[in-house]
């Protein structure tokens, strides 16, 4: 019974890491404002898997559900700033491309 | 005839996994917005099937909903990229996709053997209800949430007045 709960965990572990490798990516490599609002979403998403996966293994699921509740607030909070702020940028510098942030650099 | 469960999870975790990359890869930011929503929404049935239903349905309302919605307000608010910086992007493509292959070989890498394979922990059904556990126990949570949001909401206004004022001028 534990061994069968150990191999779902890993598992799912797989699939966990490849969506933070996909989240990741996203942030490293784009060059547009709103994609990285889309990585971090992905990055959020593969916590959320994992948090809840963790909640069902220990049997504490009421638990993980409070904290992923507290997660998806935090999280809505940060995308909805983050679209302001991409709005105010791009009224400011009439392009999304980030290598147009670069004005303080010295 | 039944079908194995673990099946299920396999085919659920990969379509989540590749809408996630399509959200990514995608040419058109609408149609990455669209794909994002279609990963919450199978997230949303993993998070269903792992006894989760409260959260799932907390992840289907705002995360498959209201982000959607906000980021194609966003994208309808901010321009298409001119035919130049798309074509500039297309040249890099495959040099910049190469490294997805290798972040992606990584993780694999990390998942087989970086990871603990066998974790003991105890199957205990949990006897709080979530009811309880997140009116009384995590009680912080909650206030810390209030302030969360009503800095968010101070956010976007602060930064909405800019824009506007801006416009007015």
């Amino acid at each position: 019974m534990m061994s069968d709960f150990s191999g779902f965990f890993g598992f799912f572990n797989i699939f966990i890491i490849l969506l933070f490798a996909i989240g990741f990516y996203c942030l490293i490599v784009t060059k547009n404002l709103i994609r990285v609002l889309i990585g971090l979403e992905v990055l959020t998403k593969a916590v959320t898997l994992l948090i809840i996966l963790a909640g069902y293994v220990t049997g504490k699921t009421a638990t993980a559900q409070t904290l992923v509740i507290t997660l998806i607030v935090v999280e809505v909070v940060v995308m909805a700033v983050g679209a302001g702020l991409i709005i105010s940028v791009f009224n400011k510098n009439n392009s999304l491309d980030v290598r147009n942030l670069r004005n303080l650099k010295g | 005839m039944k079908i194995d469960p673990m099946i299920i999870y396999l085919i659920l975790l990969a379509l989540m996994v590749i809408t996630a990359l399509m959200a990514v890869i995608a040419r058109t930011l609408l149609k990455a917005a669209i794909a994002l929503a279609v990963a919450s929404a199978i997230l949303t049935i993993i998070m269903f099937k792992l006894n989760s239903p409260l959260a799932a349905v907390f992840e289907l309302s705002v995360c498959a909903g209201l982000i959607t919605v906000l980021f194609v307000s966003v994208i309808s608010l901010t321009n298409r990229m001119t035919h130049a910086e798309i074509m500039e992007l297309t040249k890099t493509r495959l040099k910049r996709y190469l490294f997805l292959i290798v972040i992606v070989i990584a993780g694999i890498f990390f998942a087989m053997f970086g990871m603990p394979a066998h974790i003991n922990a105890p199957i205990v059904p949990s006897e709080n209800s979530i009811k309880f556990i997140l009116w009384n126990v995590r009680m912080t949570d909650l206030l810390a949430q209030i302030i969360i949001l009503l800095t968010g909401v101070f956010g976007v206004v602060v930064l909405l007045k800019e824009v506007l004022s801006k416009n007015d001028e």
